[in-house]
């Protein structure tokens, strides 16, 4: 099951913990991967440890030329783009009575709009193909809503309603479209909560522990996979049951 | 009939599946020809790969009809 041998991923976002492991498991299932990400050194690491289907271009995801020019160097690296999985994100959390315009337009722009502009740069090699995979990670925040993460929440939940009008447009084409909503996940971000942060956390989550990068990366190997065919249009929330939606 | 009119009537048989006859000069590709928005754009990609041409999404919104895929086509090669 979940065999992706033969089949070409882009993953933006794979100097991070998510991010990482995502790249992983679809490297592990046989797909050849690009690793996307502003770093490049953590990205050559996370290659040279992964194997030779794996290739590094860095991109930053806030100026559009670059942007733009990802699916383009992707699909010279590895010849088309069958799986594309937006996972880079940033925040700058601030309460919403404070945010400031650049604040907003950031994180929208960064998490939103680069992740639409990948997506309308795969498009065409995945219709022409009849065949792709498109998996954004969006987050349980965009369900939720969350103090301080006004233009967090926004762009992941933008994400939510773009992903689901394109699945309508191109589900007659083959190509999925759907999103993973991650809880909180121990990552080198939740290393930094203090003891007690962390504990008051996990009495929230019934099961009374964070999630694993590795947990959300199943999540979106499934959803890279053939046998996914039939889900499109959906969020698979992994967050250990802190919001059952 | 044209080279390249003969090159579109390929195309625009072979993706929307229609009958030859059908695709006359003022056949709309979606009101005649059965072809859903997303058809004309494939239509339009298979244009651009066909003539090593760039159809701007502008222009492509005024290419309704055989006819004038066929007159932009010719214009832009």
């Amino acid at each position: 099951m979940f065999d992706l041998t033969g089949k070409n991923a882009l993953i933006t976002g794979a100097s991070g913990g998510i991010g990482g492991a995502i790249a992983k498991a679809l490297y592990d299932a046989g797909a050849t991967v690009v690793l996307s990400g502003t770093r490049e050194e953590p990205l050559k690491a996370l290659a040279a440890e992964l194997g030779e289907r794996a290739h590094v271009i860095t991109c930053n995801l806030s100026e559009k030329e670059s942007v733009e020019a990802l699916p383009k160097a992707a699909v010279e690296a590895m010849g088309s783009v069958d799986i594309l999985v937006n996972n880079a994100g940033i925040t700058r959390d601030n309460l919403f009575m404070r945010m400031s315009d650049d604040e907003w337009d950031s994180v929208l722009n960064v998490n939103l709009t680069s992740t639409m502009r990948l997506c309308k740069g795969v498009l065409r090699g995945m219709m022409k193909a009849r065949w792709g995979r498109i998996v954004n990670i969006s987050s349980i925040v965009g369900a939720t809503g969350n103090p301080g993460q006004g233009n967090y929440a926004a762009s992941k939940a933008g994400m939510v309603g773009m992903s689901k009008s394109l699945a309508y447009e191109v589900a007659t084409r083959g190509i999925t479209v759907n999103c993973v909503a991650p809880g909180f996940i121990a990552t080198a971000m939740t290393d930094k909560l203090t003891d007690d942060q962390k504990e008051k956390i996990n009495v929230q989550i019934p099961t009374g522990r964070m999630g694993t990068p590795e947990e959300i990366a199943a999540a979106v190997l499934y959803l890279s996979s053939q046998e996914a065919a039939y889900t499109t249009g959906t969020t698979l929330h992994v967050n250990g049951g802190m919001a059952m939606l | 009939m044209s080279d390249i009119a003969d090159r579109v009537k390929k195309i625009v048989v072979e993706h929307l599946d229609v009958e030859e006859d059908k695709v006359t000069e003022t056949a709309s590709f979606i009101d005649d020809l059965g072809a859903d928005s997303l058809d004309t754009v494939e239509l339009v990609m298979a244009f651009e790969e066909e003539f090593g041409i760039e159809i701007p999404d502008d222009a492509a919104e005024t290419i309704q009809t055989f006819g004038d895929a066929v007159k932009f086509i010719t214009e832009a090669s």
